[in-house]
């Protein structure tokens, strides 16, 4: 049974996966990239990691995939208005994709089929295990990464808030705040244009 | 086994068609609400009190002309409202509708999958529901769609944050993430062990929670994605017959499912005061408390209506502010709190 059910979530898995890659519209590729991330977190739920099953969901398939559609959607990709790439840009996206493939394999070539103990595999994705393991183990490279994503998040933050001032702040005081959203959203067009 | 397993079965059915009437009856409830509110009658023709209306609707919605415009992309068109009904659906998969049944010496548990993630399952459901909206919103190919469709998945996202962040300090009471556990934790009576809901440790979260969930289901006052005076009928506008009919009832679906999630966690779930002390058979208490389960759920879709005709609607960036700015830092406040008074207490 869960056999068969690794078979048809791997089958399904890489067929939307080449899917992502072979299909025109961009907005297929999204919604392929979804199906693939809903097998890939189902083949979690197969080792019993449910905790990564909802994790991979909420934050892949959910929300980070959605972010793709909104900003492909706004940019209304079609096939009259794709940049036309030239042969020589091809030529070097198959180069290394063909070198990162060789990479892939010779790492795989080189690792051993590692003997998992099934008595304990049961209860290792649980979230008690796991959160055990995670603030006591691995507390220090856990806080180190909680404090990177912080860093991520102030940069995004502050990024956005040097945009914002350089347009905003003259006409804020002389014309009110009707005025600022127009220019923001002239700024935003500019931008997305250029 | 088997017999555990036809059971599952049947309740997977039972579920599947309750959660579908309950859906089909909230949209009488919600006419017959409104006229309450404005002082009217309300629907009465078919039927005795207008019982069949909800019916009358289902086949005006299949006679309905369906239209497919030329413009749109055709197939995504078709899967926006199947994605909206799938996710809506697929929540009440984790609900513990009720304690167990014993039957003949076997225990049948009234909850389809007891896993011990539940909370993040619902979570990772109600994240896919944008989807639904999002695809058909851009699969009509007509701008006030679109619009529609990107506000409700930004609004979505935002929310869903303070969702997440308002239910944290709840797991740190429970100590467990099982929708299960966390009901029969709120059990008990006054004879031997008395245990409150958690509605009384958690206040704030559960208000935060629920204008939350009214957020997650375009419920007033935050439908802005199909603000009528914006934007002709939002991510909806192009969509006709059934398939309209479908983005309707997984709005009523959601309602459902959101009501039942704020009765588990915050309400008790499937428990009722005295429980234990009635000196009633175990079968009788766990059906009791199914009843009770639903009259929890029922009080919640009426919360839901009544806001609805009470409260205007918001303005984007009131409802952009209210959430990144109130409801997020409250509930992290919300979560420093509940740590500082659980080490106090211990």
């Amino acid at each position: 049974m869960t056999l068969y059910a690794f078979y048809f979530l791997s089958f399904l898995a890489v067929l939307s996966a080449l899917m992502v890659v072979f299909s025109r519209n961009p907005i297929y590729s999204v919604l392929y990239l979804v199906i693939t991330f809903v097998c890939v977190g189902c083949h979690y739920l197969l080792l019993s990691a449910e905790f990564l099953f909802a994790v991979h969901m909420i934050v892949y398939a959910g929300a980070i995939m959605v972010l793709f559609l909104y900003v492909i959607m706004l940019l209304n990709l079609n096939k009259e208005d794709e940049a036309h790439k030239s042969n020589y840009l091809r030529f070097a996206a198959v180069i290394s994709a063909g070198l990162l493939m060789m990479v892939v394999v010779a790492a795989l070539r080189g690792a051993e089929a590692s003997q998992v103990d099934f008595s304990t595999v049961s209860n290792i994705g649980k979230v008690k295990v796991l959160g055990n393991l995670l603030f006591n183990e691995f507390l220090l490279p856990f806080e180190i990464v909680s404090i990177l994503l912080l860093a991520a998040m102030v940069g995004a933050v502050m990024l956005a808030k040097t945009h914002m001032k350089r347009t905003a702040e003259p006409t804020h005081k002389k014309n009110g705040r009707a005025s600022v959203a127009n220019q923001n959203i002239t700024t935003n067009i500019k931008e997305l244009t250029k | 086994m088997s017999e555990v397993l036809t059971f599952k079965l049947i309740l997977v059915f039972a579920v599947f068609g309750i959660t579908l009437l309950v859906a089909m009856y909230s949209t009488y409830l919600e006419r017959k609400v409104a006229a309450f509110i404005q002082d009217r009658v309300g629907p009465d023709r078919a039927g005795p009190f207008g019982l069949l209306q909800p019916l009358a609707d289902g086949v005006k919605m299949f006679m309905k002309e369906e239209i497919i415009p030329n413009v749109s992309n055709k197939t995504l068109f078709i899967i926006g409202p199947c994605i909206a009904m799938l996710t809506a659906i697929m929540a009440g998969v984790v609900i513990p509708w009720g304690g167990t049944l014993e039957i003949n010496g076997t225990q049948y548990n009234l909850q389809i999958a007891d896993l011990n993630i539940g909370i993040l399952y619902i979570f990772a459901v109600v994240s896919f529901g944008v989807y639904g909206i999002m695809v058909g919103g851009w699969a009509s190919n007509n701008k006030f769609s679109l619009l529609g469709a990107i506000r409700a998945s930004a609004q979505m996202i935002s929310y869903e944050l303070a969702m997440g962040l308002s239910i944290i300090a709840l797991i740190m009471i429970t100590g467990t993430l099982s929708l299960s556990e966390i009901s029969s934790m709120q059990g008990g009576g006054i004879g031997d062990q008395w245990n409150l809901w958690n509605i009384v440790y958690q206040p704030v979260g559960f208000m935060i929670f629920i204008i939350c969930a009214f957020a997650e289901c375009n419920r007033m006052p935050f439908d802005l994605p199909e603000t009528e005076t914006e934007l002709v009928g939002g991510y909806h506008t192009e969509y006709s017959s059934m398939k309209l009919g479908f983005y309707l009832f997984a709005e009523y679906i959601n309602m459902f499912t959101s009501s039942a999630v704020m009765s588990t966690l915050y309400f008790g779930g499937y428990n009722f005061p005295f429980m234990n002390d009635l000196g009633l058979a175990p079968n009788v208490v766990t059906i009791l408390g199914t009843v009770a389960l639903f009259l929890k759920i029922g009080f919640f879709i009426f919360f839901f209506m009544w806001v609805r005709w009470t409260l205007p609607r918001f303005r984007y960036d009131q409802l952009m502010n209210l959430g990144w700015k109130v409801l997020i830092p409250l509930a992290i406040l919300n979560v420093a709190i509940t740590g500082l008074v659980m080490i106090l207490t211990q």
